[in-house]
């Protein structure tokens, strides 16, 4: 029987995490099974996490602002740990400026999920993106 | 990738592999068995400490300060945490990794190279481990992980499932968790071979632990008494064991008790190795798990083969007696 995984990750010095419980929360309501790393953790905590726990989505939460240096170093210790983040879908969620969707995105983040975001919204888009993105996996 | 480059990955202690390996089996993909018959040869060599207890009794915290205390022993260490899936949806929220922070702040658990931790959720499976837990703790022992902490679901009365794959079971209570009847009870309290209160800064602990001990002396007495009689198999293995099950006091988030508790799960360790015992429960394990997997094959194969007798009008014992005769015949 196959789950998809979720990591739910809040990195850096950020203490909100109000935005990440519920969102774990509905997806696992949406029948994902979904690991919350909890606050304040690094990047390379949050890569170790993503491997060893071999998820198939991994969803960044940041309420402050640092997004540009501490997600693309996320997806690079996935690397580094021997994962693959080209067979994850990478997600970030909170206050990031349209300014900076670019950039992200150039690092390897799959979507970007701004406040007021519908839930229903990021559920749909895992289950219509993420089989995109498995074709390496086994079976 | 092929099944050879996975077991030799597992093996050679590549995470990356390990990680994918647990996946193949918890997802039983088709490559699975093979998977595991090719291990099982390397496993064997891992002490298999079962953590359970009551929700909310500091499972999660327990687990995480011991692996530190192992850390510092010099031991590698696995663990395997599994949280309920829900029984409406198939999802679950694996909140035990969370926890893994030790008391020292200069150790990193999380980016430790010889601490490998796997959230697992229950998928279905009562008793406070999942189905494939057992073969989870297989991949992380033919790995080299030498302690392998397994914390159950939070546990009611009677999930005593944890039995099965652990060496060592060690049982965590708090304060105001009951009175003597609640201890006195079969079930959980039954399995433990070491005894942890927890939270023991709060009022009651003295309660617990008097009421605890109680219940541990009354094990004793009847232990001696039904020995006596010829058909008390447990009884009998109990007092052979020699074990006299500890009780310890813990405030597991300041780290209070911790090194007590992995003292005595080593000396647990090193008496059942002395005395037979550990042989004997890995005997007994290997016997569940061929039992379980031959179960589930012919059930599968009942479904499958009989598919139209199923669907006939006919009450349940008399189609169940009509299998039986069938499979037993072939």
């Amino acid at each position: 029987m196959e789950r998809i995984r979720v990591l739910i990750a809040k990195v850096g010095l950020d203490g909100h995490d109000r935005g990440a419980k519920v969102l774990a929360r509905f997806l696992r309501d949406a029948g994902f099974e979904v690991i919350y790393t909890g606050l304040h953790r690094t990047p390379q905590e949050v890569a170790r996490a993503a491997v060893d726990e071999d998820v198939d989505v991994v969803g960044i939460s940041l309420l402050s602002g640092a997004h540009i240096p501490l997600v693309p170093r996320v997806i690079q210790y996935i690397r580094e740990y021997g994962g693959n983040p080209d067979e994850m879908l990478i997600l970030v969620g909170g206050t990031i400026p349209h300014d900076d969707f670019p950039k992200l995105r150039e690092a390897g983040v799959d979507g970007i999920f701004i406040p007021g975001t519908p839930i229903s919204e990021i559920i749909k888009f895992i289950k219509e993106e993420l089989p995109k993105k498995r074709k390496g996996k086994s079976k | 990738m092929n099944v050879e480059e996975i077991v030799e990955g597992v093996i050679s202690g590549n995470r990356r592999l390990l990680a994918r390996a647990i996946t193949i089996v918890e997802n039983e993909y088709p490559e699975s068995k093979e998977l595991l018959r090719k291990i099982y040869p390397r496993t064997g060599n891992a002490h298999v400490i079962g953590i359970t207890g009551f929700p909310g009794v500091g499972k999660s915290t327990i687990v995480s300060k011991l692996t530190e205390e192992f850390r510092r022993r010099g031991k590698s260490v696995g663990i395997v945490a599994v949280d309920p899936s829900s029984p409406f949806t198939g999802g679950a929220l694996l909140g035990d990794r969370l926890r893994l922070d030790g008391a020292d702040v200069n150790k990193n658990l999380w980016l430790d190279e010889k601490v490998f931790f796997r959230s697992m959720g229950s998928r279905g499976r009562l008793g406070g481990i999942a189905k494939k837990t057992g073969d989870v703790i297989k991949l992380l022992d033919a790995a080299g992980y030498e302690k392998i902490l397994v914390e159950t679901v939070g546990a009611g009365q009677s999930e005593i499932g944890v039995l099965e794959v652990a060496d060592t079971v060690v049982v965590i209570l708090m304060p105001e968790t009951g009175d003597d009847i609640q201890v006195n009870k079969a079930g959980i309290l039954e399995i433990g071979d070491i005894f942890v209160i927890n939270k023991s800064d709060l009022e009651g602990a003295e309660n617990v632990e008097r009421w605890l001990k109680y219940m541990l002396s009354l094990d004793e007495e009847t232990v001696i008494e039904l020995s006596k009689l010829s058909h008390a198999d447990d009884a009998k293995i109990m007092q052979k064991l020699k074990w006299k099950k500890p009780v310890l006091r813990t405030i597991a988030d300041k780290g209070v008790g911790i090194k007590e508790l992995a003292n005595e799960i080593e000396r647990h360790y090193e008496v059942i190795k002395k005395n037979g015992i550990l042989q004997e429960k890995r005997r007994e394990k290997a016997k569940l798990s061929a039992i379980e997997l031959a179960v589930e094959e012919i059930r599968s194969e009942i479904i499958k083969r009989y598919k139209q007798l199923l669907d006939k009008e006919i009450d349940p014992y008399t189609l169940a007696d009509k299998i039986v005769k069938e499979v037993l015949k072939c």
